[in-house]
């Protein structure tokens, strides 16, 4: 089955390129041009209490005002997916939560008559603030996806006790908030037999035409969700939100096609985020800097109304062997939005702490951080006892302290300074599952010697339609100029969302078989389901490994901290596109730069919102602060994956990268910050 | 976004009269107020577009100084050889504001009437006694921690946001209005009792242009900004300072604060501290020490104090 490899590797350009920097390239927002009416979502400005009442009357005396929706007029939904159970209730559980629509001849007028909307709340006290000591954590069922909650083997106290050196520090993140270029956004299509079509800003077509008929009470089969080009996820367009049910709800009741996009600041309401964290790490090692025990204790929020639970210490079970084990996870309900997903969830708040923690035990214990993780390799996944597929973060460490200059690091913290500017490096180490999920594909022949390959993928800026174009080719033994990957489309049949670092491996091996068995079978047209190929898969560990290197310089004057070099090593198996690849891991380190030093919800409790919600005060990296930036990948067969031999690369990038840089701004400065950002202003307190 | 009418004035008495109108404002390159209108914070019934006044030139005055109009862009005025010859301070602050972008549709008069970045004044669900007189401060006890620590009031706790006004600060320059001619000093207020004031401005006064005196000594000066992330966002502090030393001794000097008060924040009590003194580390550190006297630092931002006080003494360190 094997065929020779020809595009898979290259560094092929991005195919939709030029449609995309022209203009051409269609987004939810922007199909259907005339005839459509707007919708803009009403929130609620209050976290916790009911609906009084909703008087619309000025909004509506606003000529070209359609409709204003709310919980008094609105007909009852199908399922109670409580985030998308829109104006089904009228509870109010957070600040922001949407409780009416205005529907206009355009957005211009639909934003403003949402503020002649007139709610009036029965507020009750709310609850918004995550304590450690919360009196209201409670133990969820399960975390994210389906890990058990709480696991221990051996007997970690006994061992910390016994330890010849411990760690036992806790560190704490705040909210972080996906901010896609692309806000989410939706237009609805209702056609005369009850058949809805909706252009979605999704990570998932198929997924989503699932959640949206559900919601809704329509058949699936009724239902198509169009996503060609999606500008952007990280995770947040992985579930439907809101503005795909508004939408579809606004032009049942105006009988128009109705779009729907939220704001930038809403986006930091209704469309998920990562949940704070507190998080307690305890090692144990002996005097060699062996693990004898880690302890990973969790504290994280979800909302009143929906549980997500972030599998924040997972990663924890597999990374370092230690025979004395413990990991909880412990939630508490607040009047919040519902958090959700967020690059690498679990791994990357998870792998801040626990690599931050192993950077704390090299230095207690006088040892080379790299040289610690060496000692603790383990040999076989010590959770589960299989053995890993592949696993090369020894490799990438040293790999990568080859490159960086590693070998005589001076490791006297504050030994480095011009003018007021201290130097300092960290290392951490990353990691990713390497997870693959069932998917339909189909593969044609067409007239004239081309092919074409449709499956529901998505791609939201990943370089994924070039991707499977050049798997394709490579399986169907032609140029990538001779395919065209049509994706984007629930009609294209199931398939997995964009995430979990997954979709590579999904549907490039769906694509992958679809195609071959086109050629094997010589007809026209060939179907696959790899539902199969997902299930026979040997019980192997399977996870991406990486290491990153991080050059810091902080100002001791200013508080100041730049990132003169950072350096990412991964192992992640076959790379298909060098181009896209690279552009992915270095995007999630910079995204982890953004998570270590700038990024922070933050919550004011009085009111009980995120304040800081836009762009300008929730502060992302820009170029300036990203200067040489570099991600290697090293060669790695591994032959227990799939049929291409790839693990995944969208999230391993920002795992890790936000210990590397506390890590290098303890060896600067002498100082361990344990909160997340290492703001500016924090900085330069403890400095001063 | 409140629906509002929309007039190009022709020439500078045209706009005036113009937005005369009850709650008629200016439009320069609209780069703050047109999001601020997105976010219905401004309100206006009437926008008077000023970008086709014939006020973009930069013009040598008979004492040897420079008069720029109101409309000439912020990247005109960053690059115009005679400002970075003669006035470094000034190109170099313009350029660490905003973006390139931004730079080249901002206007030097709409520069100056920027509103705070304040988290409560931009959003119209929260209580704010700048946008909504009465309302409240909830940046007093609530998020501020880069907010002032000079000047505020129980009232207001902002700060001013431009970097070009804190090098104008310290240039002596002055505003030449549609009615009047005031030191630039005189232009932004302190918030007091009145925040929804943020400078003395009549309502439907025009801002024509800044001039800048003949000034010497800034031909050696510079403008330095801390800021939290390296590009693209407000100072946390900046410092714009001029420096004329004549045998160790400080023979002139001009220091203005950015990002510590209401208003670009003209360093007084430094600038008298040093004058005839000796061009020393010390001296700096007393200087700053000086005007950072009067600094009443919120819950959550002591830690500009020091920072302030570094800079300043590391600035006029390396003009010295």
């Amino acid at each position: 089955m094997s065929v020779a490899s020809r595009s898979i590797g290259a560094a092929l350009d991005r195919i939709e390129g030029r449609e995309k920097v022209s203009g051409e390239a269609l987004y939810a927002y922007e199909h259907v041009r005339e005839g459509a009416a707007y919708a803009t979502p009403v929130q609620s400005t209050v976290a916790k209490g009911r609906i009084g009442s909703v008087d619309a009357s000025a909004a509506l005396a606003v000529p070209g005002v359609l409709a204003v929706l709310s919980c008094e007029n609105t007909p009852p939904l199908e399922a109670r997916d409580e985030e998308l159970a829109l104006f089904q209730s009228d509870r109010v559980s957070y600040r922001g939560q949407i409780v009416a629509a205005v529907v206009a001849e355009t957005y211009e007028l639909a934003r403003y008559a949402e503020r002649l909307v007139r709610i009036a709340y029965d507020e009750e006290p709310h609850d918004v603030e995550l304590l450690a000591d919360h009196p209201r954590l409670y133990k969820p069922e399960q975390v994210n996806p389906s890990y058990e909650t709480d696991t221990e083997q051996g007997d970690p106290d006994a061992a910390l006790a016994d330890a010849h050196v411990t760690v036992d520090a806790t560190y704490e993140t705040p909210s972080f908030h996906n901010n896609p270029m692309e806000p989410h956004a939706s237009t609805a299509v209702w056609d005369g037999d009850g058949g809805l079509t909706i252009y979605d800003s999704t990570q998932g077509s198929a997924p989503a035409r699932g959640t949206i008929a559900r919601v809704l009470g329509v058949d699936a089969e009724r239902v198509r969700v169009v996503a060609p080009h999606v500008g952007g996820g990280f995770g947040s367009k992985g579930d439907v939100r809101p503005q795909a049910i508004l939408a579809a709800m606004a032009a049942q009741v105006v009988r128009r096609p109705v779009k729907c996009a939220v704001t930038r600041q809403q986006m930091f309401d209704v469309t998920g985020y990562r949940t704070p964290t507190i998080q307690r790490l305890r090692l144990g090692a002996d005097r060699d800097g062996a693990l004898t025990a880690i302890v990973h204790d969790v504290v994280e929020q979800t909302s009143r109304l929906e549980e997500f639970a972030e599998q924040t210490a997972v990663v924890t079970r597999m990374m370092y062997a230690a025979p004395n084990r413990r990991t909880t996870h412990r939630l508490v309900a607040l009047d919040v939005p519902t958090p959700s997903w967020m690059r690498a969830p679990g791994e990357c708040p998870g792998m801040y702490a626990l690599e931050s923690a192993l950077d704390e035990l090299a230095v207690e214990l006088e040892l080379d951080p790299i040289e610690l993780r060496v000692r603790n390799e383990p040999d076989v996944d010590p959770e589960s006892g299989h053995a890993f597929s592949s696993r090369n973060l020894v490799a990438c460490l040293r790999e990568g302290a080859e490159r960086f200059g590693w070998k005589g690091r001076n490791s006297a913290p504050g030994a480095r300074r011009d003018g007021p500017w201290l130097g300092g490096t960290g290392v951490a180490a990353s990691t990713y599952p390497a997870r693959m999920r069932p998917s339909e594909a189909l593969a044609r022949r067409e007239p004239d010697g081309r092919f074409v390959v449709r499956i529901a993928a998505a791609d939201i800026g990943t370089g994924a339609r070039t991707v499977l174009t050049q798997i394709a080719a490579d399986a169907l033994d032609v140029e990538p100029a001779r395919v065209r990957v049509e994706i984007g489309d629930s009609a294209f049949g199931q398939a997995p969302v964009a995430g979990g670092s997954a979709g590579t491996a999904s549907w490039g091996t769906a694509v992958h078989l679809a195609c071959r068995r086109l050629v094997e079978s010589g007809g026209h047209e060939a179907r696959v389901d790899s539902e199969s190929a997902v299930e026979e898969r040997e019980p192997y560990s399977r996870h991406a490994f990486g290491a990153q290197f991080v050059e810091v310089r902080v100002n001791a004057e200013t508080g100041e901290i730049r990132v003169p070099r950072a350096l990412g090593v991964f192992a992640a198996g076959t790379i298909v596109n060098a181009k896209t690849a690279r552009s992915q891991l270095i995007g999630g380190m910079t995204m982890g730069l953004g998570m270590a030093l700038l990024e922070e919800g933050i919550l004011d409790p009085r009111f009980g919102d995120v304040v800081n919600h836009d762009l300008a005060q929730y502060h992302v990296p820009v170029y300036a602060d990203v200067e040489e930036i570099d991600a290697v990948c090293i060669d790695e067969d591994d032959p227990h994956l799939n049929p291409l031999g790839a693990k995944g690369i969208g999230e391993i990038g920002i795992v890790g990268t936000a210990a590397a840089v506390a890590n290098a701004v303890y060896d600067a400065t002498g100082i361990r910050f344990r909160r997340l950002p290492l703001r500016l202003d924090r900085v330069a307190q403890a400095l001063a | 976004m409140r629906p509002f009418r929309y007039e190009r004035a022709a020439d500078a008495a045209g706009a005036v009269e113009l937005a005369a109108a009850p709650e008629a404002m200016f439009l320069g390159g609209g780069t703050n107020l047109v999001d601020l209108m997105r976010l219905g914070v401004e309100r206006p019934a009437l926008l008077v577009d000023v970008t086709k006044l014939d006020d973009g030139r930069i013009d040598e005055t008979p004492d040897g100084g420079l008069r720029i109009g109101a409309g000439v862009r912020n990247s005109d005025l960053a690059g115009d050889t005679r400002v970075r010859e003669r006035y470094p301070v000034l190109s170099a602050a313009v350029l660490h504001g905003a973006s390139g972008q931004l730079r080249n549709v901002a206007t030097t008069g709409g520069n100056l009437l920027q509103r705070t970045r304040c988290a409560y004044f931009q959003d119209v669900t929260k209580p704010c006694n700048k946008r909504d007189p009465g309302s409240g401060c909830p940046a007093r006890e609530g998020e501020h921690h880069n907010l002032a620590i000079i000047g505020w009031s129980d009232a207001c706790v902002a700060t001013h946001p431009s970097d070009m006004a804190v090098a104008l600060a310290a240039l002596d320059a002055s505003v030449e209005t549609s009615t009047r001619s005031l030191p630039l000093l005189d232009l932004h207020r302190l918030p007091g009792e009145e925040p929804e004031r943020d400078t003395v401005l009549d309502h439907g006064e025009l801002i024509r242009a800044v001039h800048l005196p003949p000034l010497p000594v800034a031909r050696r000066s510079r403008y330095v900004k801390v800021r939290e992330r390296a590009s693209f966002s407000f100072a946390v502090v900046s410092v714009a300072a001029a420096l004329h030393v004549e045998d160790g001794t400080v023979a002139d000097i001009r220091l203005a604060l950015g990002g510590v008060a209401h208003k670009p924040w003209r360093a007084e009590r430094a600038e008298e501290a040093l004058r005839g003194a000796a061009a020393s580390a010390e001296s700096f550190a007393r200087a700053a020490d000086a005007e950072l006297a009067q600094a009443r630092p919120l819950r959550e931002n002591a830690y500009k104090v020091p920072v302030a006080r570094n800079l300043i003494i590391r600035t006029l360190s390396e003009l010295a």
